[in-house]
């Protein structure tokens, strides 16, 4: 079973987000990339690029499908994890440690209050 | 030594590289009879070589039997069911074949002048006004090349509209149960995608979307019946909800093989939409000819298609030119014209209560599966289904077992596997379209290997994920495939 980092917020289409001081670190969550299966390739923005919540950031695509990542929160990208273009299986292996897919300068923190706790998330992915 | 001996249906077949050998060949030139020309000097030499490294070298019947080999591992309609979910896998009757081989028609050129190819004209007429009819719509262009430039075609057309009133507006909304192509075509136009979520029964959530429609909305893009199989009931709310914004409804007419001579998306509010002759009308498929997407709309849109546009002029048939609103040409000269010829073939073969009789067959045939597997497959969606039945793997997973292993464990029964995880809102998705083309014997025997399968993930689900068993490859290495593809054979 997949376990859900408490300090994590979470959204319905499967991403997470951390949040320290302004920036959050966002990434898809275990349930997720069991769902997707081989993860192939990653599609990222880049740094600069401003992100809305709630719309496409990039996308992910296995050998099932190709599946767009929605923002979690709203804000400017300010670091990209390049090491997943080369190695995207990644994602299946610690989709919530080392394969983190960006980082977000938050322009409005009261977003995070319309994300799922991780007991939120745990019930809702459960019921999918 | 003897080897065991084996015939060639169960052997492994080398590259024709592998095969090679130096100095073998399958040509005979004759003499040179006119001046020899050096290619280095008229080319230059750095443009000419003498030898292509790892050239195969093989003799004349050695190439016929590699290639004839390799023919008889394909699958194809003419074997059996090809049960691919909304590719519409239906049989090509052989008079299409006759029918494109007639000799004015198979060796008329596009630069031949109209007075000379007035029959071409007319069947390119022909079909356009009973393509028309069958839609319930004004005008039809026969030349986007496939269905998904069919689509450009008509997001193309809405855009241009919707500019000669002043804004082109942003957005077009999709339905999560369209067609994968549907968003890719919307944003090759300059929009923005926005998806909507299916209610519970499977259909376009009426209610919400009259919430998101607002001026920023050029079209909605409905695929219908959408890719669950499931009749979008209420088309014409979903019309008039985008038609008093000043939206327009494009429908993906993939799937008009479940309304054909039933019901006419022109009478229920599509302001633009197209068909897939290899689909509906029965022309071949990718490598077996090239595909067709005609674009059919209403009057208002009409000013804006393609050029040229074929019209009567003193008793014949001429192109048409003068079109200033025109998007333009979006294929060289006027479609796939040999696709053209079969489909009208097939509309004429059938006539009227023909193309509803094949309808109403490809319904029945999908709720006899439906039927006979819904004890031993999970349906994905309660409402009533049309052409094809999506079930989902869910009973299967419990053993580990998912779709896409039940789908390689049917090719050791003989049958090409349905559509695998697709639509992508059903989990672990098996999409079922059998067509009109099956009999009853036929699809009792895909039934039976399906409830077999079933019975085997139950009792012995190793034999499953480890399927197929009775080809000359089992499962290749897909994601190391996906992740590092080697897309060029290179001698070791």
């Amino acid at each position: 079973m997949s376990t859900y980092p408490e300090q994590f917020r979470y959204t319905k289409e499967h991403e997470w987000v951390q949040v320290d001081g302004e920036i959050g670190t966002i990434g898809i969550t275990d349930h997720a990339q069991r769902e997707l299966g081989d993860i192939v390739y990653v599609d990222l923005p880049k740094v600069g690029a401003v992100v809305e919540q709630g719309k496409p950031l990039g996308s992910v695509e296995s050998v099932k499908a190709v599946s767009d990542i929605y923002s979690p929160v709203s804000g400017e990208v300010v670091e990209v994890n390049e090491s997943l273009a080369d190695a995207p299986e990644k994602l299946n292996q610690d989709p919530h440690g080392a394969a983190w897919l960006v980082k977000i300068k938050l322009s409005a923190q009261d977003e995070l209050s319309g994300l799922m706790s991780a007991a939120e998330y745990k019930s809702y992915a459960g019921a999918e | 030594m003897i080897r065991e001996a084996r015939t060639h249906v169960s052997r492994n077949e080398p590259l024709l590289f592998e095969l090679s050998s130096p100095g073998k060949k399958g040509y005979q030139l004759p003499e040179l009879d006119v001046p020899p020309v050096d290619a280095a000097e008229v080319l230059g030499a750095e443009n000419t070589r003498a030898e292509i490294e790892g050239f195969p070298e093989v003799s004349e019947v050695e190439a016929i039997r590699h290639f004839t080999r390799l023919s008889t591992w394909n699958y194809a309609i003419d074997l059996g069911v090809y049960p691919l979910g909304s590719c519409t896998m239906k049989y090509n009757p052989r008079v299409n074949e006759a029918v494109a081989r007639i000799e004015g028609l198979a060796w008329a050129h596009p630069y031949q002048p109209e007075p000379l190819v007035q029959g071409a004209l007319e069947v390119m007429a022909r079909l356009e006004a009973a393509l028309a009819e069958i839609t319930g719509m004004d005008a039809v262009t026969l030349q986007p090349a496939a269905g998904a430039h069919g689509e450009l075609t008509g997001i193309l057309l809405i855009r241009a509209l919707l500019e000669s009133r002043g804004n082109p507006r942003k957005k077009v909304l999709i339905p999560d149960s369209a067609h994968g192509t549907n968003p890719a075509t919307a944003a090759i136009a300059g929009y923005a995608v926005e998806n909507i979520r299916s209610n519970e029964r499977g259909m376009v959530d009426v209610e919400a979307l009259a919430r998101i429609v607002d001026e920023d909305v050029a079209a909605l893009m409905i695929t219908n019946p959408n890719t669950l199989g499931v009749l979008e009931v209420n088309i014409r709310k979903i019309a008039q909800i985008l038609h008093d914004k000043g939206a327009l409804l494009y429908m993906d007419g993939a799937n008009m093989n479940a309304l054909a001579g039933i019901t006419r998306p022109g009478d229920n509010g599509v302001d633009v939409m197209h068909l897939n002759l290899h689909k509906t009308f029965s022309t071949p498929h990718g490598g077996g000819g090239p595909g067709s997407g005609p674009v059919a709309v209403k009057r208002h849109l009409e000013p804006f298609l393609p050029v040229p546009r074929l019209k009567q002029q003193d008793g014949k048939w001429v192109f048409d030119y003068q079109r200033p609103l025109s998007i333009g040409r979006v294929r060289a000269f006027y479609g796939n014209f040999g696709v053209l010829v079969r489909a009208l073939a097939y509309i004429m073969a059938h006539g009227g209560e023909g193309l509803r009789n094949a309808t109403l067959d490809a319904v029945l045939n999908a709720n006899y599966i439906r039927k006979k597997l819904e004890a031993h497959y999970e349906i994905a969606a309660e409402a009533p289904s049309l052409h094809e039945c999506v079930f989902s793997d869910a009973r299967q997973a419990k053993h580990g077992v998912r779709t896409g292993d039940i789908a390689k464990r049917l090719i050791d029964y003989g049958f090409h596997p349905y559509t695998v995880s697709f639509p992508l809102i059903v989990h672990g998705a098996l999409m079922i379209e059998p067509t009109e083309t099956e009999s009853k014997r036929e699809l009792d025997a895909f039934i039976d290997a399906m409830i077999s399968i079933a019975r085997e993930v139950e009792e012995n689900p190793e034999l499953v994920t480890k399927a197929p068993h009775n080809t000359r490859i089992g499962r290749v290495d897909e994601v190391t495939a996906a992740r590092r593809p080697v897309v060029r054979w290179r001698p070791k």
